[in-house]
């Protein structure tokens, strides 16, 4: 290598200019990203800042109180009642139904997909799994209301009798043609597959090392998968278990067409009831003028909304910390 | 080539023999008819360059291919007599009583405790004080009795990557195993956990046999009686240690461990 000249040559020069060139384009492409980002963010605070705004105006006319405690909820009718409670009732009642469905066959579904199925009935089950996420929730709607419903209808029939004898504040004689049970067990149908394939991406990514280990004490594919496998995937499948929790409550068209749209405070899923989100799809399908009391409702009931799905993914944050894979 | 005399006045007994072992991988071949004594509570290093099928003939002996589809054995592994590789023998009942430290420490996301514990209750023990005694004998048995016994209920993943090893190995004696394989247990591991993972194995070597996969010679000649130099999916010789070191009988063993290739 010969010296280096001392003073800069026209190259260096050169240089210089183009790196000015590379972080001018880099702060355009920077900025870009940025809008894109930050317009997420301003969706959200714009949604957030109408939602509370028009509830704010709400509250002006109807106390917390009565919002939060009391059980009529008929903003539309006179006298109207303004109470949370039905519609809260019939979202946590529908979201538990579907839960119960969810969990249990989305989890066993990711089991067996990641620990026992072999790699050529995955390649088939999965992408139909998923193809049953795809469908339109209309569909679903209609799926409870024409199917399944009627399937309860014809399987309560021999007991209901029978049970409303034992228990008549539990069990009608007959099943109402608009249930959150049906409703909740399809929407348990539709969530089954986001909660089986985020689960499964988790356990598939515990290293296979720590199954290995399992396996080398003698364990069984059953046992490694329940003992080691799912420990070690905890994060992600409580992560897939809120996003769940967060769809159920969200969900608006099977509810609404399959629960029922009477709002009523009770937990029996064997009820009609409506959800705050059938309440705002209902309310909002009728033109009502802008500025009006029952106008602002919807605002309120979506607040209400938003902050129960809050809550939950609060609740999955500290989960998935406490649980956050360390292998 | 395999020589299989006594070295010590003390009766010699075979814990396993290997007696023509071939192992495919679908359909490439990686083993081609080994053939081995492992002594009973000696320790016995597999050396050889990268690729030479050590790890692929210490996972014959807990049957540990099965676990993926399209492996295939050829030939006899003799544990205490019995033929493990038999279609009819359960894989699991072999892992029961061949057990394995890995090459890296791989302790599951349980506690201290529980790690130890798992072979235990895998084998269907549930009782409480049983365990606990069982515990706490494999914890001493792998020098972490002192560190951990204040501890038990702490994550596994507090201690440190020697310490982590050391508990995998509690782990794989817990159960009494009769042979413990160890696949190059210390490469991730930093010279001073080294030389404790070293030192245990001696103490270890009385109550278990043990096969240890090794890439330093070094170590082989530290740990080991017994060593088996492989080369491309063969047993290339196999003999006491210090003849094996110091009077190959072989060129191929000679140009190895005089660190020719590798
Ligand atoms: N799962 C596998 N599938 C196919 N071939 C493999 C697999 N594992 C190892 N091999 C091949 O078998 C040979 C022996 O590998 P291995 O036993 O891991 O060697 P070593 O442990 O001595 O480095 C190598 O050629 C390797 O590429
Ligand atoms: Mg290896």
């Amino acid at each position: 290598m010969t010296a280096q000249p001392l003073k800069p040559s026209g190259k260096d020069l050169q240089f210089t200019q183009k790196k000015k060139a590379r972080e001018l384009k880099e702060r355009v492409i920077e900025f870009i990203l940025f809008l894109a980002a930050f317009s997420c963010v301003a969706t959200t605070v714009a949604i957030m800042y109408i939602l509370i705004s028009e509830s704010v105006l709400f509250f002006q006319e109807v106390s917390l109180v009565e919002f939060l405690t009391s059980k009529d909820w008929s903003p539309l009718f006179d006298p109207p009642g303004y109470g949370i409670l039905p519609l809260v009732s019939g979202t946590l009642t529908t979201t538990a139904v579907a839960l119960s469905v969810a969990l249990p066959m989305g989890l066993i579904s990711a089991i067996y997909l990641s620990e026992f199925a072999n790699s050529s009935v995955r390649e088939v089950v999965k992408p139909i799994l998923e193809l049953l996420a795809g469908i339109p929730t209309v569909v679903y709607g209609y799926f409870a209301l024409l199917t399944v419903i009627p399937a309860l209808q014809w399987l309560y029939l021999p007991i209901g009798p029978f049970l409303s004898n034992i228990l008549p504040n539990i069990f009608p004689a007959e099943l109402a043609g608009f249930n959150m049970l049906g409703a909740g067990l399809v929407m348990g149908l539709m969530i089954t597959p986001l909660i089986s394939s985020i689960s499964e991406d988790a356990m598939r990514s515990v290293p296979i090392n720590l199954k290995e280990g399992s396996y080398a004490t003698g364990a069984t594919r059953l046992q490694t998968a329940l003992k080691v496998v799912l420990p070690a995937a905890a994060s992600g499948v409580i992560a897939a278990f809120i996003l769940g929790v967060s769809r159920a409550v969200g969900e608006t068209m099977i509810v609404a067409i399959a629960a029922g749209l009477q709002p009523t405070f009770t937990f029996n899923p064997l009820e009609s009831a409506a959800t705050i989100t059938a309440f705002i799809v209902q309310v909002s399908l009728g033109d009502l003028p802008h500025g009006t009391l029952e106008y602002q409702t919807i605002f309120a009931a979506g607040l209400v909304l938003v902050l129960v799905t809050l809550a939950f993914n609060v609740i999955g944050y500290f989960l998935t910390k406490r649980f956050r894979e360390t292998y | 080539m395999v020589d299989t005399r006594v070295v010590n006045s003390s009766v010699m007994e075979r814990k396993a023999e290997v007696k023509n072992l071939d192992f495919y991988y679908g359909s490439a071949k990686a083993l081609k008819s080994v053939s081995m004594v492992v002594w009973d509570r000696r320790v016995t290093a597999l050396i050889g360059p990268s690729g030479c099928g050590k790890t692929t003939l210490l996972r014959c002996f807990n049957r540990m291919h099965d676990l993926y589809p399209g492996n295939r054995y050829d030939g006899e592994i003799l544990l205490d007599g019995v033929n493990i590789l038999e279609k009819q023998i359960d894989p699991i009942e072999v892992r029961m009583r061949v057990s394995m430290v890995f090459q890296r420490p791989n302790p599951f996301p349980k506690s201290i405790y529980e790690n130890v514990a798992y072979g235990l209750r895998v084998q269907g023990i549930t009782e409480k004080s049983l365990l606990d005694e069982k515990v706490e004998k494999a914890l001493q048995g792998a020098a972490l009795w002192n560190e951990a016994k204040d501890r038990l209920k702490e994550p596994a993943y507090n201690l440190s990557g020697g310490q982590q090893q050391r508990l995998c190995i509690a782990r794989a004696i817990a159960t009494e195993p009769n042979i413990v394989l160890f696949d190059e247990p210390t490469s991730a591991l930093d010279p001073i956990a080294t030389s404790s993972i070293e030192e245990l194995m001696n103490e270890l070597k009385e109550q278990v046999t043990i096969l240890i996969v090794t890439h330093s010679m070094q170590q082989a000649a530290r740990v080991s009686d017994y060593t088996a130099f492989m080369y491309l999916g063969e047993m290339v010789e196999f003999n006491e240690t210090n003849l094996l070191f110091n009077k190959p009988a072989d060129q191929k063993t000679q140009d190895y461990v005089s660190g020719r290739f590798g």
